[in-house]
């Protein structure tokens, strides 16, 4: 894949036609997390592939790191046990070929930075691509630093969602989606991943800021963990993103069958919850 | 004396890179908050309110200027050099890291914001955190690892006595590393009252500059007091460094000296070989930890390898990206000190001068002992004396068995 005459190979236009879809429903798109090799790669790819076969249309894999400052304890946990297990880039990788491989659906990593700059930024773009992946969600990497990626991810056809907060300034919020591609993820709230009572009024602001600034799709994350809070942000959103309450099916589950079929069912409730907001969507543009 | 923080040439640039590294590697959410203490920062620097208000509470309350002291009977076990001891340890709360609370919470106050937090390993910045809180009436959080909490509880009790709330992280390493991770996490959940008053000269533009700014002053003192001591500038100018502020503050009072020599001491653990250590510049690569880039301890796939050193304010697997960038450009160097050849030091200046000093500091003096070696009788070795040691007197107690069985019951 290092050769510059062939062709993108990421699937960034799958990851573009996904969300088109779900807009022409007249629904937001769900998007769930799980982090890689957690509780072990194969037992992770199973979640994953539950969540996708109960209705989630986009899959954000995790990177496990060994400094999640943006993660809340239940993320946190998650990625202990995935490195104490051992799961390396090369089994991220791997699950997300599996997951890609499994249901067709666009494929996200989600990572904090030094990872892939370690590993090589090319070397990394490069295999995701060819794993079937659709691009990277990048929470730490500023605008102003991402250009080597942003390279890379052109190259190889992968999508860079960068993560907007509701302290964004309209400037930086300009700047932001004017150099992201796939959709744009906005933080519902101040804080790091975690499940919340109630999902944040500053995210419809934020989605509505961010609207005004670029006509790529705008999901909702951080705090989102049930149907009710998913069609509450499905009303304003064109995604939503849940994470912290899927990783805690896994851990609270007695074994790894009991956690995947809580995966499975929770997805299935959040499913029915971007179909059934009840405020009105947005026309479809052409 | 003026407390040297000023505008200087050297860098960093406009988004906080010294060459390649530095930077502002941090969530959304935060960079809003930094712009805001830069635009401060920028104001405050210059504005003859804040910096005679910072050098008053420099002088009246943390004791500056600190002395320099020569140390002749030390020097005999260092080759025969002359070497001069910058008493950081003399200062208020014990320890370098005085000059940069200081001016951080005059900054916070300035800013409208009434809670800080900190991190803290040794616990030093955090009991400075605590009592600039004090002095200044702000409320205070300081994150502390697990294992910290215990190697040094007597500062855990002087923070408390303080007033600050103590959290003891038990995330990860449990180690300096997790205090930053568990208060990046308190800050990106409370940014809008809450400013995070980071120790030492890392993390994300503009803390690198501003913390090494406030700690200049020792360099700047050091310089002044060199010569009028001897006349001339000394040699080299040795330093311990963990995230490297006090580093960082003498080094650039010599920044412009071509011929002053300067040294930087990290951790070496239990040796290089041993992989048990904390010599990030020595035995490190570029990544990026803690929102800015800079040399870490690393593996393959970019996950951080947990530090080792007796001394919890240099067991961190990062160090600030202007030492990186001193590194390349080769204006300053790096070796690692081992465990062993710091506690002998640690022993050595308590027995010879009568000043026991922080594990920390034994770094730098166990590195003026090789340099001594090296460069002979005529050299002139300053040492920034960084901190004093009595929160170590409970680990050097059980290193060289000071206490018998019975004498512990």
């Amino acid at each position: 894949m290092t050769s510059t005459s062939q062709p993108p190979t990421g699937n960034l236009a799958l990851l573009d036609s996904t969300l088109a879809r779900a807009k022409a429903e007249h629904r937001a798109a769900l998007i769930t997390y799980l982090p890689a090799g957690f509780p072990t790669v194969d037992a992770g790819i199973d979640a994953i592939t539950a969540a996708l076969a109960a209705g989630a249309d986009i899959i954000e894999v995790g990177l496990p790191h060994s400094d999640p400052v943006l993660d809340g304890p239940v993320i946190q946990t998650a990625d202990t046990i995935a490195l104490r297990g051992g799961v390396k880039i090369a089994d991220v990788l791997r699950t997300v070929r599996a997951a890609h491989q499994a249901s067709g659906a666009p494929i996200l990593v989600m990572t904090y930075w030094n990872p892939v700059d370690r590993y090589g930024v090319e070397r990394f773009a490069a295999e995701l691509a060819a794993a079937g992946g659709a691009g990277c969600v990048l929470p730490d990497l500023p605008v102003e630093e991402s250009a080597a990626w942003r390279e890379q991810a052109e190259k190889h056809g992968l999508a860079t969602v960068f993560v907007v907060a509701p302290s964004s300034t309209d400037e930086r919020l300009a700047s932001i989606t004017a150099h992201g591609s796939g959709f744009v993820y906005a933080a519902s709230l101040m804080g790091v991943t975690g499940t919340r009572a109630v999902a944040s009024t500053a995210a419809r602001t934020l989605v509505e800021r961010v609207r005004a600034t670029t006509d790529l799709p705008v999901c909702v994350g951080l705090g989102v963990s049930d149907a009710d809070q998913a069609a509450e942000v499905a009303g304003f959103a064109d995604g939503v993103i849940v994470g912290t309450a899927l990783v805690r099916c896994l851990l609270d589950a007695p074994d790894q069958a009991a956690g995947v079929q809580a995966v499975r069912e929770l997805t299935a409730d959040l499913a029915d919850g971007v179909r059934r907001s009840d405020t009105p969507v947005p026309q479809p543009t052409s | 004396m003026s407390s040297g923080d000023h505008v200087d040439q050297h860098g960093p640039d406009a988004r906080g890179h010294f060459g390649p590294y530095g930077g502002r590697f941090m969530p959304e959410a935060l960079m809003d908050a930094l712009d805001e203490l830069s635009a401060e920062y920028d104001k405050a620097r210059v504005d003859p309110a804040f910096t005679g208000e910072l050098d008053r509470l420099l002088r009246d309350y943390a004791g500056r200027p600190s002395l320099l002291t020569e140390a002749p009977r030390f020097a005999e076990h260092a080759g025969g050099a002359r070497i001069l001891l910058k008493r950081e340890d003399l200062n208020h709360t014990g320890s370098h890291k005085i000059n940069n609370v200081l001016g951080q919470a005059l900054l916070t106050k300035r800013m409208g914001k009434k809670r800080v937090i900190a991190e803290t390993g040794a616990g030093q910045h955090g009991v400075a955190t605590a009592t600039a809180c004090a002095l200044l009436g702000l409320e205070c959080v300081v994150y502390m690892g697990e294992v910290d909490t215990k190697r040094q509880a007597l500062n855990v009790a002087r923070m408390r006595l303080l007033g600050a709330e103590v959290i003891p992280v038990k995330t990860g390493s449990r180690t300096l590393k997790d205090a930053i991770n568990e208060a990046l996490r308190d800050w990106v959940t409370n940014v809008d009252t809450t400013h995070y008053l980071l120790g030492t000269a890392a993390g994300p533009h503009p803390f690198p500059l501003l913390v090494r700014n406030l700690h200049r002053v020792i360099g700047v003192e050091a310089r002044q007091q060199c010569l009028d001591l001897l006349g001339r500038l000394p040699d080299v100018v040795a330093a311990c460094v963990g995230g490297g502020s006090n580093a960082i503050g003498i080094f650039h009072g010599f920044i412009d000296d071509p011929g002053v020599r300067l040294v930087g001491l990290e951790p070496g653990g239990a040796g290089l070989d041993s992989g048990r250590h904390g010599a990030t510049l020595t035995a490190g690569s570029p990544g990026t930890l803690h929102g800015a880039l800079s040399y870490l301890l690393q593996d393959e796939d970019g996950q951080t390898i947990e530090a080792h050193s007796i001394s919890a304010g240099l067991d961190y697997p990062g160090v600030g990206p202007e030492h990186s960038w001193l590194k390349d450009t080769g204006r300053a160097e790096y070796r690692p000190v081992t465990d062993a050849e710091a506690m002998a030091a640690f022993s050595l200046l308590s027995r010879t001068e009568g000043i026991i000093p922080a594990i920390e500091s034994s770094h730098a003096l166990a590195g003026a002992q090789q340099l001594g070696r090296e460069l002979g009788p005529d050299a002139v070795i300053l040492v920034n004396l960084s901190g004093r040691g009595d929160k170590d007197v409970d680990t050097a107690a059980k290193w060289f068995g000071l206490v018998t069985e019975e004498e512990a019951e």
